[in-house]
């Protein structure tokens, strides 16, 4: 037995120690000891030399994979086993990564805490009476308790990045457009992106750099030249101008995140780089034009359930029946929710009222972050969330539950990269920071995320 | 007033309406009577003839053709026609969880090329849009369109009605790039529907008439020009039967010398030209109706029923859906830069009317009949144009082509550029009755062996002895063998009786096997006569 072999082992019997399974903190709704054992053994045998070689990984459950069911977390994608791979897949296996489980999700990625999973709520190994955060909560908490160091998620509004603080992790949204979307089954196509995880800044680099680069199959995936995002860690911030949205920063923040973000600035001020107030006035519209946009998308996305090919099916009286009792069954009630929403929004009569004001707001938005990084600003720093990890059923409020995104799902809507990183910890409890880069400066965002990482050491509070 | 409105806010496009009919000005007088005519066709045809007579028909057509591309608009499964069902499928056009589409450049290449041809002005930047709505040979619940923002406007097309009314010209509003929709069976299964998908992606290109078209004669030819502009540039099959081309009529009924157009209904389900003037002529019989005695038309969908000859609603109001249009986020803006068009622009092949032109140019002895018929699609041009520079005769050429080779076309359902006969081995055997080697009768059967064999006619002829017998022993020899067989008439002749000549020079010709030469047969008739 060699290293690959090892770290698979490792990572199912953390997977069990910490009780990953659905009867506990439910983070891996499917996972494939064997295969995974296997494709160990046979980089054992034969290594690649790949960037991540022997790694165990987590792929979020909307990720296709051929060895294990993609269902998004829903009832309706069930048992559902995808005949194609994601590109972001096929690229870590092909740099030696070992897929060793699926894990749980809001389901089709709509929530941000990880109880809208048809298939039961993870919980934050942190505190497992808490969330963990969401979307993407099961692969934090994969990550977070240690069962791999690396894990893929996916962003429309901060499914990555809220999830990484409030389990003190490291989570990065990309440039729309760096990593290829073919594979990842859509929530809102214009938002969503593939994120990545990392116990660390350099595993979220490492696993970044893999998947990052133009793909034939998907039309809005760049072709920009991916960078060695590892490499920034070399780069430091001195000489960076690093901007302090006032609008992030409310009078009515939590004063000890307010803290936790101050201690953050004065740290990368004492690395040399210059903290400036700068101002998105639009950012404040964010939320209100996100849950426009991304339901309207997701109503035409989610169409494709129907019960016809594949998936749930359950019959009715006639076509229109069986349409009404698959989707009705189907789907569980913040993606019905979001699905009559985002229907609403689009119909002739209010499409000029919604989608398209909400469109012109989008637009306002992003040139925010456009003129601010045109003024000379290198990055942003913001607190990733208004809060920490709150307890699971303590928001039973939609608007409430939406508003765990107000800081992050604005770089979702400009389309500019953004990552958490762990900044302190108040009650126990993970508190995340967040850079927001200009569009395809990962390398920059990456290299203050080491330096502020190797300042803060154990005040970051891992 | 209102029309006026609409001109403004459709743009261009609709001024061609207002202006088609002021312009058609010096046309005016052609329109003028193309009204009574259309106007006296639907005395005879429609069943309103009084209701009828007040009323012109007022007809914009939206046609959607197959692009003739090797795969799919959004994936690389194969548009191939009449594979099993389901089998032309991927992840992509099956719409699975996470698959994207990819535009395939060749439909897009094709689509210009059409509009181009059609005079549209190609947009720089256009926007694929998603049509929303639940069916289950839709698999993603949507189809990708294009909707505010097409690849092609403000085209024409120069349509003549009647042979011999002047040219007039119908405006094309816009063109635009989608998919195709699926198959759904419905009389297969007793209480299923079977869906194929094989045709899923299949690229389509919409073109929408402005509603130029004044009856269902200017309807059918507007189809027929239309087919023919795309057949020439090779976008497409263009074959109702094949569904490549899929008409939707709009129609609406107003009192003539009315500005305003009238509430128009949507005829759906049409399957040939002959049906499209149908359907329009019993659609707008029965809007008619309604306009006399007072009624509304009221705005909807109507099915033609081949069979009964009648239009009805069509179920559940399908013209009422809200298709929820928005831009497709999964595939950026198409964006074709004004080279490319320029460089599709150079490389479109002759258009119809240009080659008419030359034809009429170039070919004084042709009519315009033959014209028309020579030019009715550029493989038959070419043939043409091969035979009639192979055989020096191009009325000669024109004639066997409109006559033996169309007709074995025809009889063979074959297309010209299959023929087995090339016009450099026609243009042989139209060499060998000219100078005399073989008859004109010998010549056909020489033809009916080359379709049969693709032996050369020199080849033919010698091998089926049908080169021309000039050596008077042989034609001799027949002339007594068909006299002992008519002696009656023989004796008659011989003594002077000249009309039955031409009797003798057939039987001789048929005891030929038309190699005899009739002029030298004739000759030793004469010969043989009291007279000589």
């Amino acid at each position: 037995m060699t290293a690959a072999t090892e770290s698979v082992r490792a990572a199912f019997a953390r997977a069990t120690e910490v009780g990953a399974g659905r009867s506990a903190l439910n983070i891996l709704l499917y996972a494939d000891q064997n295969g995974a054992l296997e494709r160990a053994a046979e980089l054992d045998r034969a290594p690649t030399g790949g960037a991540l070689e022997g790694r165990p990984v987590v792929l979020k459950d909307n990720i296709a994979t051929l060895s294990l069911p993609t269902t998004c977390g829903s009832r309706i994608l069930e048992g559902y086993v995808s005949p194609f791979e994601a590109t972001a897949t096929r690229r870590l296996r092909d740099a030696g990564a070992v897929v060793i489980g699926k894990s749980n999700m809001d389901e089709f990625a709509m929530g941000s805490s990880t109880e809208n999973s048809a298939f039961g709520p993870t919980r934050n190994p942190l505190a497992p009476d808490r969330v963990p955060g969401g979307s993407s909560g099961g692969s934090a908490a994969a990550v977070a308790s240690g069962i791999a160091r690396i894990a893929l998620g996916s962003e429309t509004g901060g499914s990555v990045r809220q999830p990484a603080a409030f389990c003190g992790i490291v989570g990065v949204k990309p440039t729309y457009g760096r990593v290829s979307r073919y594979g990842l089954v859509a929530f809102a196509s214009s938002l969503d992106q593939i994120g990545v995880f990392g116990q660390r800044v350099d595993d979220a680099a490492a696993c970044l750099g893999v998947i990052a680069g133009a793909d034939l199959l998907d039309s809005t995936c760049a072709p920009e030249p991916v960078p060695d995002y590892r490499a920034a860690s070399r780069d430091g911030v001195r000489g960076l101008v690093i901007g302090r949205p006032v609008e992030y920063f409310p009078a009515e923040l939590d004063g000890r995140i307010r803290e936790k973000c101050d201690a953050a600035f004065a740290r990368l001020a004492g690395l040399g780089a210059e903290v400036r107030d700068v101002s998105l006035p639009h950012s404040r519209l964010a939320i209100e034009v996100y849950y426009i946009i991304a339901p309207a998308e997701a109503s035409s996305n989610l169409a494709r359930f129907d019960g016809a090919r594949y998936g749930l099916r359950i019959e009715g009286d006639g076509l229109r029946g069986m349409y009404e009792a698959t989707r009705s069954r189907g789907f569980g009630a913040e993606v019905t929710r979001r699905i009559l929403l985002g229907t609403y929004v689009l119909s002739a009569g209010y499409y000029d009222a919604y989608y398209r004001k909400a469109q012109q707001v989008r637009a306002l938005i992003a040139r925010d972050f456009q003129q601010v990084f045109a003024s000379g600003v290198d990055l942003l720093f913001t607190p990733t969330t208004p809060t920490t990890a709150f307890p699971i059923g303590s928001k039973s409020d939609p608007y409430e539950m939406y508003l765990s995104d107000v800081f992050t799902c604005t770089a979702n809507l400009a389309g500019v990269p953004a990552m958490s990183q762990p900044i302190g910890r108040i009650d126990g409890l993970p508190v995340g920071g967040q850079f927001i880069a200009p569009h395809f400066a990962e390398r920059r965002m990456f290299a203050a995320a080491y330096a502020l990482e190797a300042a803060l050491g154990e005040e970051a509070g891992r | 007033m209102t029309t006026g409105d609409g001109r403004r806010t459709t743009g261009d496009g609709r001024q061609t309406t207002g202006d088609g009919r002021q312009t058609t000005g010096d046309g005016r007088q052609t329109t003028g009577d193309g009204r009574r005519l259309t106007d006296d066709t639907r005395r005879t045809t429609g069943d309103g003839p009084t209701a009828t007579g007040e009323f012109e028909m007022v007809v914009g057509l939206e046609v959607h053709v197959q692009l003739k591309t090797a795969t799919k608009i959004f994936c690389r499964c194969s548009t191939d026609f009449g594979a099993p069902p389901n089998v032309n499928t991927c992840p992509v056009c099956l719409a699975l969880p996470g698959a994207l589409p990819v535009l395939n450049d060749h439909a897009v290449e094709l689509a210009i090329r059409a509009a181009l041809a059609l005079g549209c002005e190609i947009q720089t930047t256009s926007i694929f849009a998603r049509k929303n709505y639940f069916y289950p040979d839709l698999p993603k619940g949507y189809q990708i369109s294009q909707f505010d923002r097409p690849v092609a406007t403000n085209g024409r097309l120069r349509i003549v009605v009647r042979e011999g009314d002047a040219p007039i010209d119908i405006g094309i509003t816009r063109a635009h790039l989608e998919e195709d929709a699926g198959k759904s069976i419905h009389d297969r299964f007793p209480s299923a529907t079977a869906v194929d998908l094989n045709r899923t992606g299949v690229p389509l290109l919409e073109i929408v008439s402005e509603p130029d078209l004044r009856g269902s004669e200017a309807a059918a030819a507007y189809l027929r020009a239309l087919k023919q502009i795309l057949e020439y540039v090779d976008v497409s099959d263009v074959s109702m039967e094949e569904g490549s081309l899929r008409v939707d009529a709009n129609v609406s009924a107003r009192r003539f010398g009315d500005e305003r157009l009238g509430t128009k209904t949507e005829v759906k389900n049409l399957n040939s030209f002959s049906a499209v003037a149908r359907a329009l002529e019993v659609e707008f019989a029965r809007q008619c109706a309604i306009l006399a005695r007072g009624g509304r038309v009221e705005q909807q969908t109507m099915l033609w029923d081949e069979r009964a000859e009648e239009v009805r609603p069509a179920r559940s109001k399908e013209g009422s859906h809200d298709y929820r249009y928005f831009p497709e986020p999964d595939l950026p803006p198409l964006v074709v830069s004004p080279d490319r068009v320029e460089r599709i622009r150079a490389a479109l092949p002759e258009l119809p009317s240009a080659r008419r032109d030359r034809y009429r140019r170039d070919y004084s002895t042709l009519t315009e009949y033959d014209i028309g018929v020579l030019t009715s699609s550029a493989a038959v041009g070419d043939y043409f144009e091969q035979l009639a520079s192979g055989s020096g005769d191009a009325k000669t050429a024109a004639n066997w082509l409109m006559g033996e080779v169309l007709a074995a076309l025809k009889s063979t359902g074959r297309g010209i550029t299959s023929f087995p006969v090339r016009p450099d081995a026609l243009s042989t055997l139209l060499h060998m009755v000219r100078d005399g080697t073989v008859s004109h009768s010998a010549a056909k059967q020489i033809f009916g062996i080359m379709i049969a064999t693709r032996d050369a006619p020199t080849q033919i002829a010698e091998r089926e002895g049908l080169l021309k017998v000039t050596d008077d022993s042989a034609l001799v020899r027949w002339i007594d063998e068909v006299f002992s067989e008519h002696p009656d008439e023989a004796k008659r002749f011989v003594a002077g009786e000249r009309r039955l000549q031409g009797v003798f020079v057939g039987h001789v010709m048929k005891r030929s096997g038309g190699s005899a030469d009739p002029k030298r047969v004739n000759q030793l008739l004469v010969s043989r006569t009291a007279g000589t």
